[in-house]
Parts: structure tokens; C-alpha cells; sequence
């Protein structure tokens, strides 16, 4: 694991620089000139030698540093907890809908193969990855928040509101990222399913006289769930490392958002602390899959 | 001067009654009992805290360290400047007791301060004070520094009076000293640090928090010394009536709509053009149209490559249809102007010299400008961004006006970051495509009227006018002064100004006492219940 993130810093960090643009331009804005700019550059050690800002920076990781953000000045560490909560609290709400949407039909329509209700599933299934995550995001605004005012329509809450308020904004972005990440899920429990009620256990089970609910959701769901589980843990990685769109869409001051604006702004400290801890989760949640199917299937070994 | 319109669906009495508010903010005075529906006007209520949707984080919250317009007009609500702008553009005082005593020469201006004024942390404003402040402004601040330059001395005279001695006369300091961008905030002496970890001003509201890509919060400061002028523009009386101001980074252009429409938001910044119907046609926001905004202007690299011969920039100006780009970047002609002349006719800078070189797309007088200048056929390059959509459209529209003309283009799209880095390497680049506020003093925006901005214009005839215009104190001599300016930018064509646009924000219906200014505020502004 440590290689794999010695590699991931390395990369990270030559290739943000490796695109053009200056934060010191971006702060300073419209009326700075080339001095005001370069002063701003050396106090924050952007005119030393790439090599050298590689090893103060590698040298500061190793003590747990991740840096300081140029553009928020504040240490990235304190930045990225400060995301935490919503895009956390996001990715649970998402994940769980797109489970409870994604897993069911997907049975369904294995179950059913080849008829009206595989075909509906499967069509709806196509349109979930089709449909663009901001338009469905702008017409879910427009009903719920705008025309109903169930729900706000974005941001995460005014300062000092309990929890509960703030988690109430999370309610149409996560159902936004519910649907299109349901698309995924259903596909993979549908041919998961498929495979699996074709076996011969299934067949046995059957001729044993088990019932049929029993068949699938016992002896067929359970077997079908090792590719489901990697695609959920993989969307929920998905969605840790950021929403980018949904969250921009819906003003929500999470990870992905954080790591668009420091892109744009050029903040390299945030660009690479935020990368380096979302492969770090990759890398994490990868493990835990793999724990997972020990749990799931007794006959993986590892 | 600015024009601010505002759809009104009120009753007719009620309009009125608005219109005479409207009269006391400009400073008319309505003498009491006058009129019946004076008596119905009630004054906007206190308390209450409103969101404001802002277009994204503020680069820093110093508001010495950047120009960027959405840092001035969160910290003009903490900081206050020593002279401010009224309604009609005009320099009035602020944290200044009065206009500057000049001397006869121009050289020696003598502020006297006002007494009294506490800083959020319940010291008095002092000399101190103004002088540690405005050192730090002259010392880091983009446009401190280059009004460093005419300044000899700064000194306090006394606890409530500063003196400021020039190199030589230099008229346009007052108005940078009035200007809330870049600005020369009046800061708490004992707060004063690089970077600034406290921000302590005299201003109505005082910092809370920033939370970034969440909100700044500023609340009321109970403290505030007002002044007794009414309230104009930026200038007289200001009044916290709100509790509580939380500026939200909303990047999204639609958010910002649909946040307004939903009555999340109190007041949503700088809206796309499309959406004023809608906001025209909802009940619980109004759409306010600020015209003229800004203004979208093309930089030409005068230093290196094929424009640095100026033949070819008046080519490249005649070959523009200024028009046919405002109406790809701005849609309806409601939201733009095809003007000429760089300040409106109402307005003292007002001025036709030069502007018979307003390109109107003449492709074959271009194509014969090209070809008299002896163009090698070196591709010109473009630089444009799509952070800002309405750029990259006329950039689109330009590109073939150039080509029309002759000219080989190469239209570069990079996102903002790269082409402001960009911009400072003349082998890099030969027009890039910005835009800019409409300020009240000429020489305040583009950077190109100063010196080393990027374009690298630098000319006889430029110093010479500049110089006969800074050093010119009489407002009446300097519009004519003004005048000899903008011939020269016609002439040697160092930035294009295509025209100017209007901008369109909505501010919720019950958001009372708001006036429409291109920084917007809101003292004086309140909540109904």
C-alpha cells in the first residue's frame, strides 16, 4: 500500500504542475502586475525548483503534513475534514438509493429474463447512465425546491443549523446520484443473477421443491452478490473522491467541489493532498471488498 | 452614468410611494406632509439575516491583496475607505471629515478625519491608524503601488488630520482612494499583518466566520458611527438593519436562479442574460438590469509578434464587427451597447474623439489595411477562456472577422488560470479577450492605461496624454483631457473596448431599501417579515 501511494504522490504531483496557470495570477486578479505576481510566488515557494518543492513536500507528507492551501490558507488536512461531513453523508444517502433501486429491479429482471418487465428495467436501467447528472439535478430543483418548496434547492444549511437541516440538502443530490448510479447496480445484479440461476445448485434446488422465492433471494442472490458488492464498493469510492458535478450543481461544499475549485484556482496543495487521501480511500475500500467476500462466499480464501 | 432598471408590478400609489424613497436615497429632499403617500412609506425593518448568492469563494478576504470584484463588495461591508462614490460617480467623503484641502500647486492634500469613528474591536479611528493602512495599501496592494509611485510623502498631522505630499500633480488620487477594489481599507492599526488574520475595519458589518465554499458571515456592529448625510450611492448614511449578511458561493449560474425563484436566496449575483423573463415574470423576485455593467475589451500584444506593428492593430480594429461580437456574447440588444465612445454621454468623460475608428466589421478596408501593412501571414493568436462563455462567443464572432479580412488565425481555448499566466509572455500570445468593471475615473481600469500591464503598451503619445490628464485637477478641463486619451487608444489601438454590457441580478421582492450598484451592498437594506 505504501508503494502504491509513493507512486500516486509522485504522479499527482508532477502532473498538476505539469498543467499551466498560476495560483498567485488567480488571487491576485485583473490589475496585478508581473512583479506583484512573482513576489506572491516566492512566498509561497512556487519559484524553487520543482525537485526541491517535490522533496519539502514529500518530507512534510511523511510527517502527516499534507501542506497548506495557497488560495484558502488554511492546512489542507483542516480543509478536507471540513468536506467531510457532507460528501459522506452524500455518498451514504446515494449508495443506499441506488441499492434499494439498483439490487431489486435487477433481480426482478432476472427473474423475468425476456419479459415486459426485464425490458422496462433494462430500458430504465439505459436512461439512468444516459440522463446527465446536471439536468437532472436543474429539473429536480425546479419541481421539489422551486415549484413544491419541499426542499431547499442548494447549499448545506445557514451557520450553527442542526445536522438534521443540513442533511435535508442532501436529499435531491442524493437522489440524483441514487438514479444514475442505479443504472450500474441494476445491470450488474441482473447479469450477476443471470449467470447464477442458470447453475446447477439452482436446478437441484428446485427439483428439491424449495420455493422459488426462496431459490433466489437464498441460493441465487447470495452467490450473484460478489460482483454486486465490487461495483457498489467501487461507486461508493466513485463518489467519496466526488460528486464533481452534482455538488457544483447543488452548491454543496464537499470533496469533489473542493477539488474542482482548487484545480481552477491552481491551489496545488489541495489539488494533491485531495488526491493523494482519495486514492488512499480507493486503496481502503478496495481492501474491504476483499474482506467482504470472505464474509459473502466461505469458499475464497485468501 | 450607471442605470439601474427595475421592473415594477406594484399598484400605482404604491409605485409612488417607491418613487419618492427612491428621490430620499438620491438625496431629494421630500419635505414632510407634502404628500399624502408619504405617510404610507414605511422605512425597511430591522433584523433578520440574508442570503446572498455570490459567484463563487472569494479569493482572499483581504481586500488590500486583490482586485477580484466579489472580495471588494463582501469587504466593503467590514472596511471603509476614507472617500467613497455617491449615486452620480461623484467623490464624497467617508471615514474623511471632508473633501481634501489641496494645495495651490496640486502637490500637498490635507484629509481631516472624522471624530469618533470606532473600530469593530471599540478603539477610535486615529491618523494612526489611516497612515499604517494606507502604507500597507501603497506598500502591497496592485493599486496601492502604482499611486505609490506619485506619492513623496505620507504623514499624520495631529490624531485626526493626514497630509500627503506628490512627486508631482496626480489627480486621479482621490478617486483611488475612493475606490472599493483593490482597496485602501481603513484597517485597525494593531490588526494590520501580511497575511491578515483579523479583520478589523470601521465598516456596518463585522467578519464572523468564512467557511470557504460554504459562506462568510458578517453580522451588524452595533458601534458603527454613521454619517449624517443621506444616503447616495455608496456614500452617506449607512445603517446595518440586517443582522446578519452570509455571502453563499453559488458557482452555478442556474443555481443562482432557481435559488433566487425559490426564495432561498434574498439576492443572486450576475445571472445569465436568459434568465430575466422568468425572474421579470415571478412574483417574489425582481430582476435588476445595472446598465452599463462593464465593459468587454481585447488586449493586443504590442511588444512581440505580428501586432506589434501597429498597422496591422488598426487592420485588426477595423476588420471587427463590435456590434455582431456584443450580440453573440450578450444575446437581446437589452443587455448590451454598441458604444463607442468609452463613457456614456451623460457622464464627464464623455467624449467622441477617436471614435470614427469603431470597428463595424469593413472587411475589404481591413483586407486593404493588411495587405499595405505587409502582413507575412503569421498566424495571430487568440487567447480566450470559457470560464466566462460570453468571451469565448466573441471570440468566435472575431476570429472570422479576421479572417474575412486576411488574417491567419489561431484561436487558442484555455481555461482562466492558464490564460492569465499566460498573458505575462508576449511569444505566447497576440489578442486576448477580457472584460472589466465601468469605473468613475478613467484611469482606473484597463491596466493597460498604466504601465507593464500585459500588451506592454508603452508610446510617446500615451505619456504625453496621460500625463497632461493626471496632472489636470479642473473636472471640466479634464473631460476634454480625457477626450485626447481616447484618441491615442483609437489610434495605436493597444486594447479594443468592444462596447459595454448590462448586468442582470434578482433580489427577492421583500428585500426592502436595496439600491442597485455594480459592487453591490446592503446597508440600508432590510427584510420584510
Amino acid at each position: 500500500m505504501a508503494i502504491v501511494m509513493l507512486i500516486v504522490a509522485t504522479l499527482v504531483f508532477f502532473i498538476t504542475r505539469l498543467a499551466p496557470g498560476d495560483p498567485a495570477a488567480v488571487m491576485l486578479g485583473e490589475q496585478a502586475t508581473a512583479a506583484d505576481i512573482a513576489t506572491l510566488r516566492a512566498s509561497y515557494g512556487l519559484d524553487k525548483p520543482l525537485p526541491v518543492q517535490f522533496a519539502y513536500w514529500l518530507g512534510e507528507l511523511a510527517r502527516g503534513n499534507l501542506g497548506q492551501s495557497i488560495f484558502l490558507q488554511r492546512p489542507v488536512t483542516q480543509a478536507l475534514a471540513e468536506r467531510a461531513e457532507p460528501t459522506f453523508f452524500l455518498t451514504l444517502f446515494a449508495l443506499g438509493i441506488a441499492m434499494l433501486i439498483g439490487v431489486p429491479l435487477g433481480i426482478v429482471a432476472a427473474v423475468w429474463r425476456g419479459r415486459w418487465v426485464d425490458q422496462a428495467f433494462s430500458g430504465f436501467a439505459m436512461l439512468g447512465a444516459s440522463v446527465p447528472s446536471f439536468w437532472l439535478g436543474l429539473i429536480l430543483m425546479q419541481i421539489f425546491a422551486v415549484g413544491l418548496g419541499w426542499f431547499p434547492v442548494a447549499g448545506y444549511g445557514d451557520p450553527g443549523v442542526p445536522l438534521a437541516d443540513r442533511l435535508r440538502h442532501l436529499v435531491l443530490p442524493a437522489i440524483v446520484l441514487g438514479v444514475v448510479n442505479s443504472a450500474l447496480i441494476l445491470r450488474f445484479t441482473r447479469a450477476s443473477m443471470l449467470d447464477v440461476l442458470g447453475e446447477d445448485h439452482i436446478r437441484t434446488a428446485r427439483a428439491k421443491g424449495v420455493t422459488e422465492r426462496r431459490v433466489v433471494l437464498h441460493h441465487a442472490l447470495r452467490n450473484a452478490l460478489i460482483p454486486v458488492v465490487t461495483v457498489l464498493g467501487l461507486t461508493f469510492a466513485l463518489l467519496i473522491g466526488g460528486a464533481i458535478v452534482t455538488e457544483t450543481v447543488f452548491g454543496l461544499p464537499g470533496i469533489g467541489n473542493l477539488v474542482v475549485s482548487a484545480v481552477l484556482r491552481r491551489d496545488y496543495p489541495v489539488i494533491q493532498g485531495a488526491l493523494l487521501v482519495i486514492a488512499g480511500l480507493y486503496v481502503l475500500i478496495n481492501l474491504l471488498i476483499d474482506l467482504l467476500y470472505l464474509a459473502i462466499d466461505p469458499r475464497v480464501k485468501y | 452614468m450607471l442605470r439601474i432598471v427595475e421592473k415594477s408590478t406594484l399598484p400605482r400609489a404604491l409605485r409612488l410611494a417607491v418613487v419618492i424613497r427612491g428621490l430620499r436615497t438620491l438625496g431629494v429632499a421630500v419635505v414632510a406632509g407634502t404628500c399624502l403617500c408619504a405617510g404610507a412609506i414605511a422605512a425597511p425593518p430591522k433584523g433578520g439575516a440574508a442570503n446572498l448568492a455570490m459567484i463563487g469563494e472569494p479569493q482572499t478576504l483581504d481586500p488590500m491583496s486583490s482586485t477580484a470584484d466579489l472580495v471588494g463588495t463582501i469587504m466593503q461591508h467590514v472596511y471603509e475607505l476614507l472617500y467613497t462614490y455617491d449615486a452620480n460617480s461623484n467623490v464624497v467623503p467617508m471615514l474623511a471629515e471632508s473633501m481634501p484641502a489641496v494645495s495651490r500647486d496640486g502637490l500637498v492634500y490635507t484629509i481631516p478625519l472624522r471624530k469618533g469613528v470606532k473600530f469593530h474591536n471599540g478603539k477610535e479611528m486615529t491618523s494612526a491608524d489611516v497612515v499604517a493602512s494606507l502604507q500597507r495599501w501603497m506598500d502591497m496592494a496592485p493599486r496601492g503601488k502604482a499611486v505609490a509611485k506619485e506619492i513623496k510623502s505620507l504623514e499624520a498631522k495631529g490624531p485626526n488630520t493626514i497630509v500627503i505630499t506628490l512627486n508631482r500633480p496626480y489627480a486621479p488620487l482621490v478617486a483611488h482612494l475612493a475606490l472599493s477594489n483593490g482597496f485602501a481599507a481603513i484597517m485597525a492599526k494593531d490588526s494590520i499583518a501580511t497575511p491578515l488574520t483579523q479583520f478589523i475595519g470601521t465598516g456596518p458589518y463585522m467578519f464572523k466566520e468564512r467557511r470557504p465554499d460554504q459562506y462568510v458571515q458578517l453580522v451588524r456592529f452595533d458601534g458603527y458611527s454613521a454619517r449624517s448625510e443621506p444616503a447616495s450611492g455608496y456614500g452617506g448614511k449607512r445603517e446595518a438593519l440586517l443582522d446578519e449578511l452570509r455571502f453563499i458561493p453559488v458557482p452555478n449560474a442556474n443555481t443562482r436562479v432557481e435559488g433566487a425563484l425559490s426564495g432561498q436566496y434574498h439576492f443572486a449575483d450576475v445571472l445569465p442574460v436568459e434568465s430575466y423573463a422568468r425572474l421579470e415574470s415571478a412574483a417574489n423576485v425582481k430582476p435588476v438590469l445595472t446598465a452599463p455593467f462593464g465593459f468587454p475589451y481585447l488586449v493586443l500584444n504590442t511588444k512581440q509578434g505580428p501586432l506589434a506593428n501597429v498597422a496591422l492593430r488598426r487592420a485588426v480594429q477595423a476588420s471587427l464587427s463590435n456590434a455582431d461580437m456584443l450580440g453573440a456574447g450578450f444575446g437581446d440588444p437589452k443587455f448590451y451597447s454598441a458604444d463607442a465612445n468609452h463613457y456614456a454621454k451623460n457622464t464627464p468623460f464623455y467624449s467622441t474623439a477617436g471614435t470614427e475608428s469603431y470597428g463595424k466589421g469593413d472587411a475589404k478596408r481591413a483586407a486593404a489595411m493588411v495587405a499595405a501593412a505587409k502582413y507575412d501571414g503569421a498566424p495571430i493568436k487568440i487567447l480566450t477562456s470559457q470560464q466566462y462563455d460570453f468571451h469565448y462567443r466573441m471570440a468566435l464572432v472575431m476570429a472570422e472577422n479576421l479572417k474575412a479580412a486576411g488574417f491567419k488565425v489561431d484561436m487558442q481555448v484555455v481555461d482562466w488560470s492558464t490564460l492569465i499566466q499566460r498573458r505575462n509572455d508576449p511569444a505566447l500570445w497576440d489578442i486576448y479577450i477580457t472584460h472589466s468593471a465601468v469605473l468613475p475615473e478613467p484611469t482606473l481600469t484597463p491596466p493597460q492605461l498604466g504601465d507593464g500591464a500585459p500588451g506592454w503598451w508603452s508610446s510617446p503619445a500615451k505619456d504625453a496624454a496621460l500625463a497632461a490628464f493626471n496632472a489636470e485637477a479642473d473636472p471640466k478641463k479634464r473631460a476634454a483631457l480625457w477626450g485626447n486619451v481616447q484618441a491615442v487608444v483609437f489610434a495605436e489601438v493597444p486594447y479594443i473596448r468592444v462596447g459595454n454590457f448590462n448586468s442582470v441580478t434578482a433580489r427577492a421582492a421583500k428585500l426592502d431599501g436595496y439600491v442597485a450598484m455594480p459592487w453591490p451592498f446592503f446597508w440600508n437594506t432590510g427584510l420584510q417579515k
